[in-house]
């Protein structure tokens, strides 16, 4: 099915597809009749009409304006480029974005993450934690949560209609790991996969993310790039920035509204955070 | 619930006299006016973003065609199926079909401001089917039987007071309380379970890639993800405009998007969506489907100036700068969209004489362009719609052009034209005027629209041809 996006051009639309080919054409249709009326199809990167077109329309004043027109020239996208920051600066601003959205931090180290993890759900109460079957984050997981003690660990290892109930009504933290995180504006990028199933990071009230402090890309627009994604995509992924927040009331801002009430980074200093893609 | 009378004189006066609308919307759009400025400090970035973020928009729509048909492939690669709606009621039935195929009679919902034009709630209650709004304002609004005033915080005209009333009223076993945690709670307890036995899940797009198959959603409480992950059918909903070429694309566009519309830098959430649950997944939905609506888009799009419309991302900054909309508020309008987008959008999709009335509801002082970050030129359209509700330009492609005349005003018009070429009535008309020394009486007729909270102007003693000739200035 997910192929890189080389289907014919006419592949059928899948199961229980209503599709209106009558409304596909008409629209369509309408949509190049637009454009054979302004001189042909348009150019890669404009949308200025043709000169005749604003001189047809010469009976009224606000013609459009062709040279203020955007798209007549390529994009600019030397400012984004640009957007960088050092190194040491780039994790105490991601901080600082995360922290201020309500994100909480813990530091530990490849050996010690287990242990930490196991502490702060101690002290949070919380009975278990779930994990994917078959994640890297599983195993050392196990060993530290084997006392007995909570909190337990779970493993999301069968597919989710067998698991929802438990899922929304015992599970209290899932634990993923992330591709990497955004310097500029705070956010971690998460891809979920077979072993980290997407509501992991969704339904349990404590959602923990481990993160390599060496993976932190400058912007989101060249991690988007340097993943390659615009080849192949996976099927879902996503940027997540702190716990669920709405200020839908009188705009007094109200956390963990349907998602995860917390949302834990735990920084794993030297890499064994599982992360597939360091970002440099 | 569905669209109210398009009487927007009488709706913005009432609105005007309610202290209520008036303090709910004023508190709320000062807020997000200095959230967004303190975010656009850098006017150097602000500029730079800016001309990107247009000229992505114009790039997308300038290739419109290819790109949706580039879409539609990737998707259907990706395992997403398409279905292309012209009108409102073909993009219901679609959406019906596909629920009734898997017996789902249990719906929840995420932000959509495509499924308000559809009125889609309301087309599936009829037929049996629960469609649950689950992003926090638009639940309150179902809840109290209402639509949107906002296209970003539905529930913008509301206090917590009347919130509270309204938890207190609808949600069974609810105690009163005014806590914004604590209502906030009640809704997660019972959305929560909603969301758990939903039998499919909808939602809005904010963008489409067209060279990937993704579908962008943004959001920051959650349900987003809940509604399209969670459920074993996802239908997403989108307006032919939304799709973009490239992934890279999307970033700078969700970038001014976050900025202009709830002064983030990013949302909770930005949820990449490029198919359904693969073989070896554990979760995620069995099925997506991506529903196109056309709805008079195509339409605007035949208009290479009008086209600017099209470019607009939602992000509700028009409204929240407008003079009229934070004085009347969204309801006032009587539309899906509101404020200056709406004033623009409505009568090119609904017809100029249905809904020529909002094509005046503007001072003009362009606020709106100054702010909107893909450079819609919002006042010019204004005034070429102005004028093509008069009169139809040659070649016109606007809906009801031409249909909202007023034989007052062309009588008048033509009278002017009258006096102005003909120097003996002219002379007449002026000096009869300053020998009275007033205009017709301005309280009569039609004269009334205009007087009622203006005064009228006193003509001068003596004619401008008079003052020069004592100055020496000779008839020619």
């Amino acid at each position: 099915m997910r192929d890189g996006g080389q289907a014919a051009p006419d592949a059928p639309a899948v199961a229980g597809g209503q599709t209106a080919p009558e409304a596909r054409e008409r629209i369509l249709g309408r949509l190049r009749s637009a454009r054979a009326a302004a001189g042909g199809p348009a150019v890669h990167a404009g949308t200025a009409p043709a000169p005749g077109e604003a001189v047809a329309r010469a009976g009224h004043a606000a013609a459009p304006r062709a040279q203020g027109e955007p798209g007549a020239r390529p994009p600019d996208t030397a400012f984004l480029a640009a957007k960088a920051w050092p190194p040491a600066e780039r994790l105490a601003r991601l901080r600082r974005c995360m922290e201020a959205v309500k994100t909480e931090f813990v530091e530990a180290t490849a050996a010690t993450w287990p242990a930490a993890v196991r502490e702060l759900l101690r002290s949070a109460g919380a009975r278990n934690v779930m994990a994917g079957a078959g994640s890297a984050l599983a195993a050392p997981l196990a060993a530290a949560c084997a006392g007995g003690d909570p909190p337990a660990l779970l493993l999301y290892d069968r597919p989710v209609e067998e698991l929802k109930e438990s899922l929304f009504s015992t599970v209290d933290a899932g634990i993923t790991s992330c591709l990497g995180s955004i310097a500029e504006t705070g956010g971690l990028i998460l891809c979920p996969s077979p072993e980290e199933p997407r509501l992991l990071s969704l339904v349990p009230p404590i959602h923990l993310v481990l993160l390599d402090p060496a993976s932190i890309w400058d912007t989101l627009w060249q991690a988007v790039r340097e993943l390659g994604w615009a080849r192949s995509i996976p099927p879902n992924a996503l940027v997540v920035s702190g716990p669920s927040k709405t200020a839908d009331i009188e705009q007094t801002l109200a956390y963990g509204v349907h998602g995860p009430k917390r949302l834990v980074v735990v920084l794993v200093d030297g890499g064994g955070a599982g992360s597939p893609a360091p970002a440099r | 619930m569905t669209a109210p009378a398009a009487d927007f004189r009488a709706s913005a006066t009432a609105a005007l006299a309610d202290p209520q609308i008036r303090a709910n919307f004023r508190r709320a759009m000062d807020g997000l006016m200095a959230k967004r400025a303190a975010l656009f400090a850098d006017p150097e970035e602000w500029r730079a973003l800016r001309a990107l973020g247009a000229a992505i928009r114009a790039r997308s729509l300038a290739n419109l065609p290819e790109l949706l048909e580039q879409l539609e492939e990737r998707c259907g690669a990706n395992g997403i199926a398409v279905h292309w709606a012209e009108t409102v009621a073909e993009a219901n039935a679609a959406v019906l079909a596909i629920l009734r195929a898997h017996g789902a009679s249990r719906v929840v919902k995420g932000k959509s401001m495509v499924s308000e034009e559809m009125h889609l709630n309301d087309f599936l209650g009829a037929h049996g089917v629960e469609s649950l709004e689950s992003d926090l304002g638009e639940y309150i609004v179902q809840l109290d039987e209402e639509t949107p005033s906002h296209i970003i915080m539905p529930a913008i005209h509301k206090n917590g007071r009347q919130i509270a009333r309204l938890f207190g009223e609808k949600i069974r076993g609810a105690q009163y309380t005014e806590d914004v945690d604590a209502l906030t709670g009640m809704a997660r307890r019972v959305l929560r379970r909603k969301f758990e036995e939903a039998d499919a899940g909808l939602s809005g797009v904010n963008f489409a890639v067209a060279e990937t198959g993704t579908l962008v959603l943004i959001e920051n409480e959650g349900n987003g993800r809940m509604s399209t992950h969670v459920p074993p059918v996802h239908i997403a909903l989108m307006g032919i405009e939304k799709v973009v070429e490239r992934l890279e694309d999307v970033p700078p566009l969700l970038a001014l998007l976050c900025r202009s519309a709830t002064g983030q830098t990013i949302t909770t959430y930005t949820n990449l969506i490029s198919g359904p649950r693969g073989p070896r997944e554990k979760d995620g939905p069995r099925e997506v489907h991506l529903v196109i609506l056309d709805n008079g888009r195509s339409r605007i799009f035949l208009d290479p100036e009008l086209r600017a419309t099209l470019r607009c991302i939602r992000c509700g900054a028009c409204m929240n700068h407008c003079p009229v909309y934070t004085r009347v508020g969204g309801h006032a309008y009587g539309t899906v969209y509101p404020g200056p987008i709406g004033k623009i959008l409505t009568p090119q999709v609904e017809g100029l004489k249905a809904r020529h009335e909002l094509v005046h509801a503007s001072s003009l002082c362009g606020a709106c362009v100054e702010i909107c970050p893909v450079r819609i030129p919002i006042t010019e359209i204004l005034l070429r719609l102005r004028r093509e509700a008069s009169h139809r330009l040659p070649g016109s492609t606007v809906r009801e052009a031409g249909e909202a005349r007023n034989p007052w005003e062309d009588r008048t018009w033509a009278l002017w034209r009258r006096v102005h070429a003909s120097a003996g009535l002219y002379r007449l008309v002026t000096r009869l005027l300053a020998r009275l020394r007033r205009l017709p009486p301005p309280r009569l007729g039609p004269l009334r629209a205009w007087t009622a909270a203006r005064t009228a102007p006193r003509p001068a003693p003596r004619t401008l041809h008079e003052l020069a000739r004592d100055r020496g200035v000779r008839d020619a």
